[in-house]
């Protein structure tokens, strides 16, 4: 398998406070990482990072072997390659569900207009949106603008796909169908990254799992592996928390 | 038998003279308006540039514009410029200055805050999806800021129409003016004058201010959604 994506030794500070410390780690080709971590240990400025929205102090982000630089004019044409998905549902309020997905593909990727409606026509019905394409955003739901969401980033046909807690502000009943949308992406071989706090969606979709605490890596292990033995105490805890059956 | 007011607004060309002194008040108004949209979107971005001290400086213009009163403006740049260095400014261009320093730093203050008020995961998710500077300008920034701002603007540009009637005092001949002069000529022989006179100079300021009320208003509606 290829590597897809690669951060090497990347360091984040705002000021004196360090955000990430000495991170690396490398993404492969159909791959699924899921990053775990408490809040606040830098995971979300991790994601961040990747895709040139926060600017590193030191380090390396490569992009199929080709670093990608804060101030490379060709930021915008890297940022195609990763799609990103938000935690805050981001569409945008002012354009109908299909101009928000065809905003991107043709403006700035210069495709034609007749071919990018056709695949995303095509996408909103494979996410159950079929008939939503002149709503606004605000008439959705926030699973529904969630899918849209992803549907948005996948017409860019990136290489690799970032989600950024993207069920944390969504209503149970809503966190199941994103979740299921995000699984068969990853049965199809998407190669992405995921920062989450369902753990158990993270067990079930992840074939790697970073632990992160205080922006450094604690623990980075096989998916399974990570679930049934960590290896470090802290990993141990972490999922302790969240073992419900030691309850009681 | 005795001249009614109502008659006297018709005598001679006492209505056109009226109609003409209101084209004189929608002339100032229109051309400070349109200074002030122009000049206001850049103060506007200068409102929220990165330095302080620019900040602060341009605070310090909104607020010192907005604690005086137009009337105040207006003398301090009719008469003290025009004593203090020997300029001698026309009423009107007078009016022009203060009404477009007036309008430039409200309109200013309405792009400021419909820039601040963009929520900021708006630029990221179109920076994510590739777009550059210029495109997320165009196609997220604009759309949304125009759509906070347009009423609010509308709603400044019928208080600087409604304004301009205070101009009459450092002696621009506009529709008040010539309704006290009219009055004037007819004090002693038609006392009732005044009350048309007046009637109609309001009719004139509501026909002017009122469809563009309801445009705020409608385009409050239309964009809502």
């Amino acid at each position: 398998m290829a590597t897809i994506l690669e951060l090497k030794d990347i360091e984040k500070s705002y000021g004196e406070q360090k955000i990430l410390n000495q991170v690396s780690f490398s993404v492969e080709e159909g791959e699924v990482l899921v990053i775990l971590g408490p809040s606040g240990c830098g995971k979300s400025t991790l994601l961040r990072c990747i895709n040139g929205l926060e600017p590193i102090q030191a380090g390396r982000v490569e992009l199929e072997g080709k670093e990608i630089l804060k101030e490379s004019k060709n930021l915008p044409l890297v940022r195609q390659k990763i799609g990103m998905v938000f935690q805050s549902y981001d569409l945008f309020p002012h354009l109908t569900v299909l101009k928000n997905l065809l905003l991107a593909p043709v403006k700035v990727q210069k495709r034609s207009v007749e071919e990018v409606k056709g695949e995303a026509l095509k996408l909103l019905k494979r996410v159950g949106l079929e008939g939503k394409e002149n709503s606004y955003p605000h008439e959705l739901s926030g699973g529904q603008m969630q899918r849209v969401a992803i549907v948005r980033s996948l017409l860019l046909h990136p290489d690799v796909l970032l989600f950024d807690e993207v069920t944390a502000s969504l209503d149970p009943e809503m966190v199941r169908e994103v979740l299921e949308l995000i699984g068969e992406l990853a049965h199809e071989g998407r190669t992405m990254i995921i920062v989450t706090h369902e753990l158990q969606f993270a067990k079930a979709i992840a074939d790697r799992v970073i632990f992160l605490e205080k922006g450094q890596i604690v623990e980075e292990s096989d998916a399974r592996l990570f679930f049934r033995q960590p290896k470090t105490q802290r990993a141990r805890d972490f999922l302790n928390v969240f073992d419900f059956s030691t309850v009681g | 038998m005795q001249v009614s007011g109502l008659q006297v607004l018709f005598q001679g060309n006492n209505f056109l003279r009226l109609l003409k002194g209101l084209l004189v008040t929608i002339n100032i108004s229109l051309v400070s308006i349109l200074i002030s949209v122009v000049l206001g979107f850049f103060f506007g971005f200068i409102m929220v540039s990165r330095f302080r001290v620019i900040r602060f400086i341009s605070q310090i213009y909104l607020e010192f514009i907005r604690i005086m009163p137009q009337l105040v403006l207006l003398f301090l740049v009719y008469f003290g410029l025009a004593r203090t260095f020997n300029l001698n400014l026309s009423g009107e261009v007078a009016a022009l200055i203060v009404f477009s320093m007036w309008g430039t730093a409200e309109m200013g203050d309405l792009v400021r805050g419909a820039l601040t008020s963009l929520p900021k995961h708006q630029i990221e998710s179109g920076l994510a999806l590739g777009l550059n500077n210029r495109q997320l300008f165009i196609y997220v920034v604009m759309p949304q800021i125009l759509r906070q701002l347009l009423p609010q603007a509308v709603n400044l540009m019928t208080r600087m129409i409604k304004t301009t009637s205070l101009i009459v005092l450092i002696g621009v001949v506009e529709v008040v003016k010539v309704g006290q002069e009219i009055i004037e000529a007819n004090r002693l022989t038609v006392p009732s004058t005044a009350i048309w006179i007046y009637g109609l100079i309001f009719m004139m300021y509501f026909a002017v201010c009122f469809p563009i009320s309801r445009l705020s208003v409608y385009l409050e509606k239309r964009w809502k959604e």
